[in-house]
């Protein structure tokens, strides 16, 4: 039973990605809506609801009135959403095709800005007075767990010594990632990198190396979501929602389940069960790759390859364009940008758009956009289809 | 929030984590347990994470267990931690009750530390008010306390 099946991403709009000095999330989410909008023809004045997420610059209160009132749009439903990750696109996608199929509004926006590169200083770690408990403030942070690559490399750690996965097979991602985004002319990284670059780049935290860690970019992204009856007028293959799951189990790191219990799994079967579909349906899959170890940990739990065979799978080449289900077609937040993994919902979308040029996988009909925020802490996956159902 | 000499964060005890940092003052590691379902857990909370109840006790752990995982820090981050203070090893500890928790180890070389590796607690006392459990490679024979 999926219920988006009235519903309909129309438009989708992407700023350039990279160092964008002087701008302001704001302005990077109202441009990326202003492509968004010009995509698909619909007016501004047409749009009723907005899902928004501020990026990782400040806490903002009331963030989506800000960019509706910067855009100029009254929406009639509208919130921030925030889950982390790539999830946050995923849930602000979410509430936007469920705002439009419950009939509360007819075109919704959803956003995406990121800004670091201006971010300003704040005066302190603690910006906001520390009005709620935070586990990682008190229980990780006094140990020297100040970054997200020590917690990353604790799960990479963890794998390695249950799997026997290698620094080699993660940088097997890193090479396969990296020649995608040498065919993705917006990508930030374009030049190709050996395995020897991977072995020789230096070490962040044990065992992730600078080349298994993904970029810090500007940039942004908007979708256009409408009904489908309202998709057939207009000019662009309209995408549909064919499956969604979520999965949450932690917050900090030391509280993570074991590595096989990590909620990416049980995401991935709620998306494939609504959508009724199997791994052998995807033509294209964009697994959120905030570190190489993700995109191995995303393979073996949405069943591309067995339980600590990841490692295998990537130092075989079957990422690829040119093998079944090419993963992370634009490049990823490794090569192409970060922007919270907005962009590797818009790449799928352009990949079932026909859009993608000399990384274009063939006549595809089926993405998938899975991965997940924090440390695997909250976990997501969709399927999106070309066409309508 | 007391201040590190130089910088780093420190916890800041708050409500039902005091009793936690007190303990690591007097160089006890005092976990939680649920008087009505029997479980450990950790970190502090008002209630049981498993079965809600807000009967608790605080238990004095044995302060050994083995390492979940570790991570060799090489690079330095943020604003207080620089070249002098890497590499350092950051680990999450399983401890015997059953819990984990996020750690250092010390004196132990970075080509030394394994997951699994039985480990002990000590207790290092960064500032006049903030102790800080740390673990060491636990010394065969040498009784938990």
């Amino acid at each position: 039973m999926n219920p988006f099946s009235k519903v309909a991403i129309v438009g989708i709009g992407e700023t350039k990605v990279g160092k964008i000095p002087g701008t302001s999330v704001t302005q990077l989410q109202a441009e990326a809506t202003r492509l968004a909008l010009e995509d698909c023809g619909i007016a501004k004045d047409e749009v009723d609801g907005v899902f928004s997420f501020a990026g990782y610059s400040r806490p903002a209160t009331l963030y989506s009135a800000q960019v509706s009132e910067y855009l100029g749009v009254k929406p009639v439903i509208n919130a921030q959403i925030e889950a982390g990750g790539v999830v946050t696109a995923l849930m602000a996608l979410f509430n936007a095709a469920s705002a439009v199929a419950s009939g509360l509004c007819h075109v919704a926006l959803c956003t995406f800005a990121e800004n670091p590169t201006s971010r300003q200083k704040s005066g302190g770690r603690h910006e906001v007075p520390m009005a709620y408990q935070r586990g990682a403030e008190e229980f990780e942070e006094p140990f020297g767990a100040v970054s997200m690559p020590i917690c990353y490399a604790l799960i990479a750690q963890r794998h390695m010594h249950e799997y026997g996965t290698t620094s080699q097979q993660l940088g097997a991602v890193a090479v396969s990632t990296r020649k995608h985004a040498c065919l993705n002319p917006t990508a930030v990284m374009r030049t190709t990198i050996t395995l020897e670059d991977h072995q020789s780049s230096r070490m962040i935290a044990s065992p992730l190396r600078l080349l298994d860690c993904c970029l810090t970019t500007d940039g942004g992204t908007a979708l256009i979501i409408t009904s489908a009856d309202r998709a057939k007028d207009l000019r662009r293959i309209p995408i549909s929602i064919l499956g969604f799951g979520m999965q949450t189990t932690h917050r900090i790191v030391m509280q993570a389940p074991d590595i096989r219990d990590l909620g990416i799994k049980e995401a991935g079967q709620r998306a494939f069960a609504m959508a009724g579909l199997t791994l052998a349906d995807v033509d294209v899959a964009e697994i959120y790759d905030a570190f190489t170890i993700c995109t191995i940990i995303g393979l073996e739990s949405l069943g591309f390859c067995g339980e600590g065979e990841g490692g295998a799978y990537a130092a075989e080449g079957r990422l690829e364009l040119g093998n079944k289900t090419p993963v992370n077609t634009h490049g990823g937040l490794l090569s192409h940008a970060h922007c919270g993994g907005s962009f590797h919902i818009t790449e799928a979308i352009k990949q079932l758009r026909g859009e993608c040029g000399p990384r274009q996988v063939k006549d595809a009909k089926v993405a998938l956009v899975a991965g997940h925020g924090g440390v695997f802490s909250t976990c997501g996956a969709m399927f999106l289809g070309r066409g309508l159902p | 929030m007391t201040e590190h000499p130089t910088g780093k964060p420190l916890p800041q005890p708050f409500n039902d984590s005091k009793t936690y940092w007190q303990g690591c003052q007097r160089h006890e590691l005092l976990i939680p347990r649920c008087l009505n379902c029997g479980k450990y857990f950790f970190y502090p909370r008002q209630f049981c994470p498993t079965c809600m109840s807000p009967s608790l006790e605080w238990v004095k752990s044995g302060g050994l267990g083995r390492v979940y995982s570790f991570s060799v820090v090489y690079t330095p981050f943020g604003d207080a931690y620089g070249p002098e203070d890497v590499p350092y090893i950051v680990a999450i500890i399983e401890l015997k009750e059953g819990v984990r928790l996020m750690s250092n180890i010390v004196d132990c070389r970075p080509e030394e530390v394994r997951v699994d590796m039985p480990v002990e607690v000590v207790f290092d006392d960064v500032t006049s008010e903030v102790t800080l459990p740390k673990f060491r490679p636990a010394t065969p024979g040498r009784p938990g306390r």
